[in-house]
């Protein structure tokens, strides 16, 4: 007699098709074995947006009975295996459904397992993820974030050697046999079933002991009752906003307090405030209003807003003034302006090196200058 | 311009007009800042009334006619939310074409008045009255009111945005008039002097909620499962102070023109000793009344209640006045397919309301009237025997009768 739950974190629409790929085919793995389970999303439909994180889950059964005492609750309390698809969600995660940061391990039982699929080392990644007061597993599929997404599935095999990865670090819930016919059943080819094996095989796990990782208490808010909120379904602006760190010059617009959207970033801009010629297009464009207008009239990204659009890297006229760089790269929101005037040789040896990074590798989704998308069109046909 | 600078209402008089002129005169004496029209019989007679008095100069709005109903109700809506007093109206399928509109303001808590020209919901094509068409928006928040004379339809309007506005309140009001019944017939009307109206009515005062650059707000944004439930309980908890606000409005109201029933949610007539007790809507009371008073001097102990407020639903004086009778015989001049009984939501409603009686009088539905069919004076006396012999043999249920109705 036991359940067995499993979530898949992943970005709205980008990765929706993926994250139900993989809690489908849990399903009917388990099913092979006798198993009852169901798969479900929350926030995979409307209020999801590009880059939004969202959930789906899996839950396995040995009886209808158990599954349904598990259903009884809207989603899981706690999972025996959580599964992040984008490894920059380790950061914790905010949605349409959560008020404040989610830490991507809070769901993941005391010895349960957190994969991650990912190019970072245990360690790097461990850094980013709150700590835990129980221990638990962290297992890595080594790979970018698949962003196999919405409109076209760009079969990377992340679905199944994710699967590969889960039957290994949770033989309780299904065996790699079972999982191999059930990828089979539903039509995939030998060469996605070997992937699995091989990623059934390959994978190990690290505990991750009490106290381990970040140790940033997550963002939270209290939902208020009836009788505290404004009638009419009236939200109160803002506001306007005022001086640069509260001081005389420069501008810092008032913000959400209880949406701040950052975590939907999978890259963030990075500024050359030495070749910033105060255009002010990216402050203008920027949907979110991240930018800051510092003092002296440079604009600085503020993570705790900004959703890493790309827009403002679009806009900007000057060749590498505005970078756009993953966001694994980076462990906190802190501002780039402030580091450039506190060290400027050491804010450009540290950019250099970010830009020369983004350049090296593709993205994961958007192009690094305007016309890019043209470009590997061209590429492609010429292939 | 308002009616006090036109001169035209400035001394008490009377006038012969139907229902819908009287609404029309309501909305000139209120200084309504945004009418939407859009036509569709039997509510267009008011639309066609206030362009007139706009035309002939006796007050100033926007007044709109919109590409269609769903149009004509988003306008008001938005126009309410700006803090323009509003008034707008539909019929039917009209009505129901603007649902949309319909629901979302009684969510957002905007003070609409609009005129419901009670008509039967198409198809067939039919013009004459149902109430089906109003009932509609039972569940939503709106106010709910059955007008039963020309007279009523003038006072009511008036009543509707003192109520509707109060911020105690802010619920939009439908005002139900038969068609045909109310707004082609028409009578003498007392039409107040406007000095004594604008003593009643104070001005749409917002306040927080107002939408303006002063005052910078967003109204309805994205809510998920985690709000919701807060936003619905305090429109629920708005219905629930409605009826205080409808009691002091329609205190002042008497005290201010001199003229109203002792209760602003029900209309008795000769109920106080009677066994058998008829309950209806809207201008059906004419019928019944007359036909009570010919079974009266037979000795007959009958006697009518009008619903005037559907919602909120005056569950207390209905109660009350229901509480000590031995039957009660609901008149529905509308339908609930497959509803309880297959009886009438009017029926079904009242029937609700008498359940936690220990003792219930014996409840029977007729339904007559729909689409404008004649409800005779010999059509009641049928009601009433009807009940008589139930009443006499121990049956505490007929079946839902259909009132004249060919076999």
């Amino acid at each position: 007699m036991s359940t067995v739950a499993v979530e898949v974190v992943y970005r709205g629409i980008f990765q929706k098709s993926l994250a139900r790929n993989i809690v489908r085919s849990i399903v009917f793995a388990a099913r092979k074995e006798g198993k009852i389970g169901t798969a479900f999303g929350r926030y995979s439909d409307s209020p999801e947006r590009n880059g939004i994180p969202a959930k789906q889950f899996a839950i396995v059964a040995d009886t209808p009975e158990e599954l349904e005492e598990n259903l009884a609750v809207y989603e899981a309390k706690e999972v025996d295996v959580t599964i992040n698809v984008d490894d920059t969600m380790c950061k914790g995660i905010e949605s349409w459904a959560w008020y404040g940061l989610q830490p991507i391990n809070q769901l993941t039982k005391p010895g349960g397992t957190l994969i991650v699929t990912s190019r970072q080392e245990a360690d790097q990644l461990i850094e980013d993820v709150h700590e835990k007061d129980d221990p638990y597993d962290l297992a890595i599929v080594p790979g970018i974030p698949s962003f196999s997404g919405l409109w076209v599935f760009k079969d990377d095999h992340t679905d199944v050697r994710v699967l590969g990865a889960l039957c290994k670090v949770c033989p309780q819930l299904v065996s790699m046999e079972s999982m191999a016919e059930a990828l089979r059943e539903q039509g995939l080819n030998e060469l996605k079933v070997t992937s699995a094996q091989r990623t059934y095989d390959r994978t190990s796990t690290r505990t991750v002991e009490p106290g381990e990782g970040n140790s940033e208490v997550p963002f939270s808010f209290t939902l208020p009752g009836w009788k505290e909120m404004e009638e009419g379904v009236v939200i109160k602006a803002a506001g306007k906003g005022g001086g640069f760190r509260g001081g005389e010059g420069g501008f810092e617009p008032a913000r959400n307090e209880t949406f701040k959207k950052w975590s939907t970033r999978s890259m963030r801009p990075v500024i050359n405030f030495e070749t910033c010629i105060k255009c002010t297009l990216c402050w203008l464009q920027c949907p979110d209003t991240c930018f800051d207008v510092t003092p002296d009239g440079l604009y600085d990204a503020n993570m705790e807003a900004c959703c890493g659009c790309a827009v403002c890297e679009a806009v900007c006229p000057v060749p590498d003034c505005i970078t756009m760089v993953n966001e694994a790269e980076f462990n906190d929101n802190s501002s780039q302006y402030e580091a450039w005037t506190a060290d400027a040789d050491g804010y450009k040896t540290w950019m250099t090196n970010l830009i020369d990074i983004s350049k090296l590798n593709e993205r994961t989704h958007g192009f690094h200058h305007v016309g890019g998308y043209q470009e590997q069109i061209a590429n492609v046909e010429e292939e | 311009m308002t009616t006090t600078e036109s001169g035209l209402f400035q001394v008490e008089k009377e006038e012969l007009i139907s229902g819908s002129e009287a609404v029309g005169i309501a909305c000139a004496m209120a200084d309504v800042d945004v009418i939407t029209a859009y036509p569709i019989r039997p509510y267009d007679t008011v639309m066609q009334y206030v362009s007139r008095l706009k035309a002939d100069g006796a007050f100033d709005c926007d007044f709109i006619v919109a590409e269609s109903e769903h149009s004509q109700f988003e306008i008001v809506k938005h126009a309410s939310a700006v803090g323009a007093r509003t008034f707008c109206g539909s019929s039917g399928v009209g009505w129901f074409y603007a649902f949309e509109a319909i629901a979302v303001t009684a969510g957002l808590r905007l003070p609409v008045v609009a005129m419901v020209g009670n008509r039967a919901l198409d198809d067939p094509g039919a013009f004459g009255v149902e109430h089906n068409d109003a009932l509609a928006v039972r569940d939503l928040g709106w106010l709910l009111y059955w007008v039963a004379t020309a007279q009523e339809a003038l006072d009511m309007a008036l009543m509707a945005w003192r109520i509707a506005e109060d911020s105690q309140c802010f619920l939009p009001f439908a005002l139900s008039c038969d068609g045909s019944f109310l707004t082609h017939s028409q009578a003498i009307v007392n039409v107040p002097a406007q000095e004594k109206v604008n003593s009643f009515l104070p001005a749409y005062d917002r306040g927080r909620l107002l939408l303006h650059p002063d005052n910078p707000i967003t109204i309805a944004p994205q809510a998920n499962e985690d709000w919701l439930m807060e936003i619905r309980r305090q429109s629920d908890e708005a219905m629930h102070q409605t009826p205080a606000v409808i009691k002091k409005a329609y205190q002042e109201f008497k005290t201010i023109f001199g003229r109203g029933d002792p209760s602003p949610f029900i209309e008795e007539y000769m109920t106080d000793d009677a066994d058998i007790i008829l309950v209806g809507m809207g201008t059906l009371a004419l019928p019944v009344k007359v036909a009570v008073r010919q079974m009266r001097q037979e000795g007959k102990k009958v006697g009518f209640l009008r619903v005037k407020y559907f919602r909120p639903f005056a569950t207390d004086e209905i109660r009350e006045a229901l509480g000590k009778c031995k039957a009660v015989a609901v008149i529905d001049r509308d339908f609930s397919l497959g509803s309880p009984s297959y009886g009438g939501v009017l029926f079904n409603d009242i029937r609700s309301a008498l359940y936690p009686l220990d003792d219930r009088p014996n409840m029977y539905n007729f339904i007559a009237g729909l689409g404008g069919r004649e409800v005779r004076v010999r059509d009641v006396n049928d009601m009433v025997n009807m009940v008589q012999d139930a009443l006499d043999t121990g049956k505490k249920e007929l079946d839902t009768t259909w009132i004249n109705v060919r076999e």
